[in-house]
């Protein structure tokens, strides 16, 4: 399945309440590769959780392709295309890595389980290890491997490189740089590591107290020296 | 490692899954083993026998949507009551005396309670799904209390006369014949529990239970998924229901009784929640202590029941089953 546009519109959420992302709209087109920027609790990961229909909506619309996410449960959502892998990795514990990737083929034959080893090779060698006994970076890896493993059309990866050794960055962003390559999936990213950021997107998307209020290119905002130290508080990105 | 080398490799079966296949024969061999041994050990009381293994059903039943699921409930004698009076009431008023299908018959009307029961209680979530497994217990045993011309209400539903199975082995005084039906019931239904489990469908629920959160954001249905497995549990515990109408030859209200359901969660929970394995050991430390410290002590016989409840939740709360596991593991690592 090709990779497809994700249009969000005026879209509001949050908690109870609070509204954490306030009157979001853009488009994601089809095959793009997106980097969602921002300071801690500006509503990034809020933003992934509403798109995913984890969170109260207030307002706003969300498509995907032709079809309309907005009302739909989480569940119907990811059949609809939308993958994602959030932060906290939600790996299920006490089931071993070939079983954590089996509850992600979604009706696949096992043979599809082939497409997860490729992609992270480590996971084929801890395949009868219980989740509980991977690191951090191999349970990133099992995370992004069994939502893959659904064919997405969207993928939403929020801070996958969060508390991992570089190395394994490394080797994680060289994996999703392999999957925006391949033309099947539209990938959002949000991560703190701003530099990963943006050698892997093309196009930058920053929130400031749930508004978008910067959106260029990568290039655009590694030039840009003031935006990137006011709104990310990074003294410089690069260079 | 090589990509190429993964690819070739994939089909491969898991270590990890042939020994679980190992771990099936031998619980089929244990079950057979403390089959033939309980046979020849009590000749003379068959009858409290083919009730543990009655009792084993249910509890089976209870550990896929307890121990497997994360459901908890304390209404799931609803689902081994309905099978036990739906067979009953096929046998007693409409003639269906043939045993299998007297059981077929019991699995649908556990099959139905179960989805009953599951589309109500699974409506709430912790201390509220509690309270509403409770309600569905009373509903049902006050239901089939009212219904008396086809229950027998308080007095029990008797003229059960179950004909010989297959036409040929008849059902004697000693309970032989029911022994060993109920022992090919059980190993057949524990082994194609042990594949549900093993399938996709058995992880889904298992990842349920940890986080049904991320199942649903990868696209899983969580409540379609548990009322499946309540529909399937309801098959089990009805089976069992059935299998012990059959052997009784009556059906009683207490197999409609929060004490029903409060006792399975406990033989679970004793022999450990999540294994199969488990819900077989603790139905028979159960059951067996019960008998035993019953007769050696009628007076105080629940005390010493409830201390080794006790005992067994402070000092193996993993229970029997999960203990031993354990230690065997550990004992494994240690001679590596």
């Amino acid at each position: 399945m090709p990779a497809a546009r994700l249009e969000i519109k005026e879209l509001s959420a949050g908690y109870g309440p609070t509204r954490v992302i306030e009157n979001v709209s853009f488009t994601a087109e089809a095959g793009s590769r997106i980097a969602v920027l921002g300071r801690n609790g500006v509503g990034k990961t809020t933003l992934f959780a509403t798109l995913a229909g984890q969170t109260r909506r207030y307002d706003g619309t969300i498509r995907l392709g032709d079809v309309d996410l907005t009302s739909m449960d989480s569940a119907s959502r990811a059949w609809n295309g939308l993958g994602f892998v959030p932060q906290s990795r939600a790996i299920f514990p006490s089931l071993t890595v070939e079983e954590n990737l089996f509850v992600g083929l979604k009706g696949r034959p096992r043979s599809a389980l082939r497409e997860a080893y490729d992609m992270f090779p480590r996971l084929y060698e801890r395949r009868a290890n219980s989740g509980a006994k991977l690191s951090g970076g191999e349970q990133q890896m099992l995370s992004t491997a069994r939502t893959i493993l659904g064919k997405p059309t969207v993928l939403l990866l929020d801070e996958p490189l969060e508390g991992l050794a570089p190395v394994i960055c490394e080797e994680l962003m060289a994996a999703f740089s392999r999957l925006a390559s391949n033309g099947e999936m539209t990938i959002l990213l949000v991560e703190q590591r701003i530099q990963s950021a943006l050698d892997f997107a093309e196009r930058v998307i920053i929130l400031e107290r749930g508004r978008i209020v910067w959106d260029g290119t990568s290039e655009q905002l590694a030039a840009d020296r003031d935006t990137v130290d006011q709104l990310l508080g990074v003294a410089s990105v690069g260079h | 490692m090589s990509i190429t080398n993964t690819s070739a490799t994939i089909i491969q079966p898991l270590p990890a899954a042939s020994s679980n296949w190992l771990r099936d024969l031998v619980g089929i061999a244990i079950i057979l083993a403390a089959a033939i041994v309980g046979y020849f050990l009590f000749p003379n009381n068959l009858a409290l026998l083919t009730r543990m293994i009655a009792i084993m059903l249910f509890v089976l039943s209870l550990d896929l949507v307890t121990g497997y699921c994360g459901v908890a409930t304390l209404g799931h004698a609803a689902l081994f009551g309905a099978g036990a009076y739906a067979a009953g009431i096929a046998a007693a008023h409409f003639g269906v005396t043939e045993p299998i299908t007297m059981i077929a018959i019991g699995a649908v009307g556990g099959a139905v309670a179960g989805l009953v029961s599951g589309v109500v209680i699974l409506r709430g979530h912790g201390l509220a799904q509690l309270v509403l497994s409770i309600a569905i217990i009373h509903l049902f045993h006050e239901a089939a209390n009212k219904a008396s011309n086809y229950t027998g209400g308080s007095d029990g539903l008797a003229g059960i006369t179950p004909d010989p199975i297959l036409g040929l082995f008849e059902f004697d005084l000693w309970g032989r014949t029911a022994y060993v039906f109920g022992i090919v019931l059980l190993i057949v239904i524990f082994v194609l529990l042990r594949i549900l489990v093993r399938s996709p469908f058995g992880l889904l629920c298992r990842g349920i239970r940890q986080d049904p959160v991320r199942v649903s954001a990868m696209g899983a249905s969580v409540k379609r998924t548990l009322i499946k497995m309540y529909v399937i549990s309801g098959v089990v515990a009805g089976i069992g229901g059935a299998f012990n109408a059959v052997s009784t030859q009556v059906v009683g209200l207490d197999s409609l009784s929060f004490t029903n359901s409060a006792e399975a969660l406990v033989m679970l929970v004793l022999g450990g929640v999540g294994t199969l394995f488990g819900a077989l050991i603790g139905t028979i430390v159960f059951i067996g202590v019960e008998d035993f410290v019953s007769a050696a002590n009628p007076f105080h016989w629940l005390t010493i029941v409830g201390a080794l409840l006790i005992a067994v939740v402070l000092f193996a709360p993993k229970g029997l089953y999960g203990t031993a596991a354990a230690l065997v593991e550990r004992y494994r690592k240690g001679g590596k």
